[in-house]
């Protein structure tokens, strides 16, 4: 058992931070939830393809660096502790491309990822609708067979990014008959400048529309934008959510960055004698270490060949408290500087505890809420039988 | 990178278990606790057998390391089995005369300690504990205070633990064995030993109250349905195995670290003392809420590891003081 890096892997580590020293914007890019921060976040998003930075897990052939699960972890940790912008790209980046390199077809792949990596195609996900969210396998939302395609009808709802993304990935009823809700879906992509489909921004709390509902009045699909086979979306959805979706949807490197600037925080400007706050940022350090850890050892077991399963569901649950103790943490040292909002000229580094605050907070709620990630660790770990939700 | 146990490990850790599951720990751990030590004593010869204790005594004096890895691995099935004794304060202890720098005590106690016949104790008055645990069953008792340590002679009448299989008092008396700035720097070694060993401890203790737990849970039936299907029993059965899970790479971390001498080794096993302990006392919390008033009662082996599982939290570094330490 070891924890070390080879060589390749530090010489992989100063390449990135060296790039990122040069390259990060030294004032926050605004919100990447506004029109001015989402086109900022963009052409970011362009900067890091250039020098092939965006996706360095992906082969070279689609702009990436072929590079280990654990090179992605260290390029994580250098690119939080750099401060670096959010990935406005995420959704196609760690949701739509390992869906598309375990089911897509290679004419797909060579279409879709490149201009993804490169940040030309920001992907909304349309997976919830109004009457489907923790059950989302009762969605309604249909999909019919037309000549050379599918025409899409009905509505989703909490598309993240929608409001200023090109392209949107969502499961629809393709199969109205079968057996069981969640056969008979199919997993399709869809421009969100088609005709038929109208997407109304929905503001989140604090006010910014991060989010939007899609209304689909047959919107035409061509055969070439559906994911896998016709009926098997469940099946395709679910299946990378084990393995490395499991793993890469938020990484350890975001919270290693955080725990280690709420420390400075409170070595610059806590009270010492407040243990009860000690107490919280030494958790909040503690907690960080762990899913640092917790994810070395995963990311060693799928190099060596073992898989990842309903793990995912703990990570989930973990990292999402750890990041709202996290910030709270933050706030309650900032004392009446704390409330400030992220664009408040006297916020105190750039507002950026205060935004990273209210994206905590969306934390145990997306991606399958904590009481559902709980009910599957329950069941699917501990071997507890199904109950009612 | 190979963060996980390796096959030889992992095969150690089976042997461990099946042989612990076979020495029937609930009667080893009463009669313990009643002073009756004779089935103690032959379990413990039993795990020297195995090579437990020998892990923490270097080849020199008849031992295998140290290997703090394997010292986990050895001491999270000694929890998971909730074994009584000095077993901590035995590895302490060896950790504590192993770098002494006094030769002739190293010989005199460690080859003993390797092959099971000398059960130690261990006072660090600087850890903030007067007591020493089973003095009345140690052959040897160790007490560091400041810069001095001395072999006790005598030990004070027992005070009960909660966990009554922790039988504490105070030692008193005894020659003095080593004294100079080597005691202070082995001390805090052997304090970092001993939180370790907790902390793998601890991690066990939790696995089996949340198996029993899970087990109860699918069992126990009320309204018509096995109780185990209720979500507010599944969440907090759900929350017990995440903070295990989580804890347990801190614990192997804070080994590596340990194995390799890292400046940084206090603030790590700290960490994974909180954060083992934390989690046992949660599984502890949720086993005895979930078996209702039969996991109130001392008749249920069970409540055996949730007392257990709460003195260990206070043991070799309370949660203020891990967590304090974590930001030194």
């Amino acid at each position: 058992m070891d924890l070390h890096f080879t060589a390749a892997e530090e010489a992989f580590r100063a390449e990135a931070r060296a790039w990122l020293t040069a390259h990060v914007p030294r004032i926050p890019l605004p919100s990447l939830e506004t029109a001015e921060g989402f086109a900022a976040h963009r052409e970011w998003e362009r900067m890091l393809s250039a020098d092939r930075w965006s996706v360095v897990s992906w082969p070279e052939e689609y702009g990436g660096r072929g590079a280990s699960l654990l090179e992605w972890l260290i390029f994580e940790e250098e690119y939080y502790s750099a401060n670096a912008p959010g990935r406005v790209g995420q959704n196609g980046i760690s949701l739509l491309a390992p869906s598309l390199f375990e089911h897509g077809t290679d004419e797909q792949r060579a279409r879709i990822l490149p201009p993804t990596a490169r940040g030309d195609v920001i992907w909304a996900q349309a997976w919830s609708e109004p009457e489907s969210g923790s059950d989302l396998a009762s969605l309604r939302s249909t999909a019919t067979r037309t000549d050379g395609g599918w025409l899409l009808s009905g509505q989703k709802t909490w598309a993240s990014r929608a409001a200023f993304a090109d392209r949107a990935f969502g499961l629809f009823r393709s199969h109205p008959g079968a057996d069981r809700p969640h056969h008979g879906l199919t997993y399709l992509m869809f421009s969100l400048r088609a005709p038929g489909v109208s997407v109304r921004p929905i503001r989140r709390i604090d006010g910014k529309p991060a989010f939007a509902e899609l209304f689909l009045d047959s919107v035409f699909v061509p055969d070439e934008d559906v994911l896998g086979e016709p009926g098997q979306g469940w099946r395709i959805a679910m299946s990378t959510a084990g393995n490395e979706r499991g793993l890469t949807l938020r990484s350890p490197g975001r919270f290693s960055a955080a725990a280690d600037r709420l420390t400075a925080l409170w070595r610059e400007q806590a009270d010492p004698a407040d243990t009860a706050v000690r107490d919280r940022v030494a958790d909040a350090m503690i907690g960080a270490r762990a899913y640092r850890l917790f994810t070395y050892a995963a990311a060693s077991r799928i190099a060596a060949g073992g898989t990842l399963g309903p793990e995912s569901s703990m990570n989930k649950i973990f990292w999402s408290e750890l990041d709202i103790a996290l910030h709270e943490t933050a706030l309650d040292i900032l004392g009446p500087y704390g409330e400030l909002a992220h664009e408040a000229v006297e916020a105190p580094e750039y507002g950026s505890w205060a935004e990273g605050y209210t994206f905590s907070l969306a934390g145990p709620i997306y991606a399958g809420t904590n009481e559902i990630q709980r009910d599957i660790i329950a069941e699917r770990l501990l071997g507890l039988p199904k109950g009612r939700r | 990178m190979m963060f996980f146990l390796d096959d030889q490990q992992r095969e150690f850790a089976r042997s461990l278990n099946s042989l612990l599951a076979a020495s029937g720990p609930p009667g080893v751990i009463r009669a313990w606790a009643s002073g009756d030590h004779a089935t103690g004593r032959t379990l413990w010869a039993r795990l020297a057998d195995a090579g437990v204790f020998a892990l923490a005594v270097p080849q020199e004096h008849g031992g295998l390391g140290p290997l703090p890895v394997e010292l986990t691995v050895a001491f999270t099935e000694l929890g998971r089995h909730a074994v009584p004794g000095p077993v901590v304060e035995t590895v302490a202890a060896a950790a504590l005369l192993d770098r002494l720098g006094d030769g002739a005590a190293a010989a005199t106690w460690l080859p003993g300690i390797a092959e099971g016949r000398t059960i130690a104790s261990l006072c660090l008055l600087s850890a903030d504990s007067p007591y020493a645990l089973d003095a009345d069953a140690a052959d040897a008792v160790l007490v560091v205070d400041g810069d001095t340590v001395r072999l006790a002679v005598r030990a004070g009448p027992v005070q009960s633990s909660m966990d009554p299989a922790r039988r504490m008092s105070r030692p008193s008396g005894g020659q003095v064995l080593a004294r100079g700035p080597a005691v202070t720097t082995a001390a805090a070694h052997a304090a970092d030993v001993a939180a370790l060993a907790t902390a793998a401890q601890s991690l066990g203790l939790g696995r089996t109250l949340l198996a029993h737990t899970v087990t109860y849970a699918k069992q126990r039936s009320q309204f018509g349905v096995a109780i185990g299907s209720f979500q507010a029993l599944k969440h907090r059965l759900a929350d017990a195995l995440i903070g295990l899970e989580f804890a347990e790479p801190l614990v192997h971390a804070a080994a590596l670290a340990l194995a390799q001498d890292d400046p940084a080794s206090g603030r790590d096993v700290a960490a994974a003392k909180l954060a083992a302990c934390e989690a046992a006392w949660n599984a502890a919390r949720t086993g005895l809420q979930i078996h209702g008033a039969l996991g109130y009662t001392e008749e249920l082996d069970l409540s055996l590891w949730i007392r257990k599982a709460r003195a260990l939290r206070s043991a070799w570094g309370s949660p203020t003081t891990c967590r304090a330490r974590v930001l030194t």
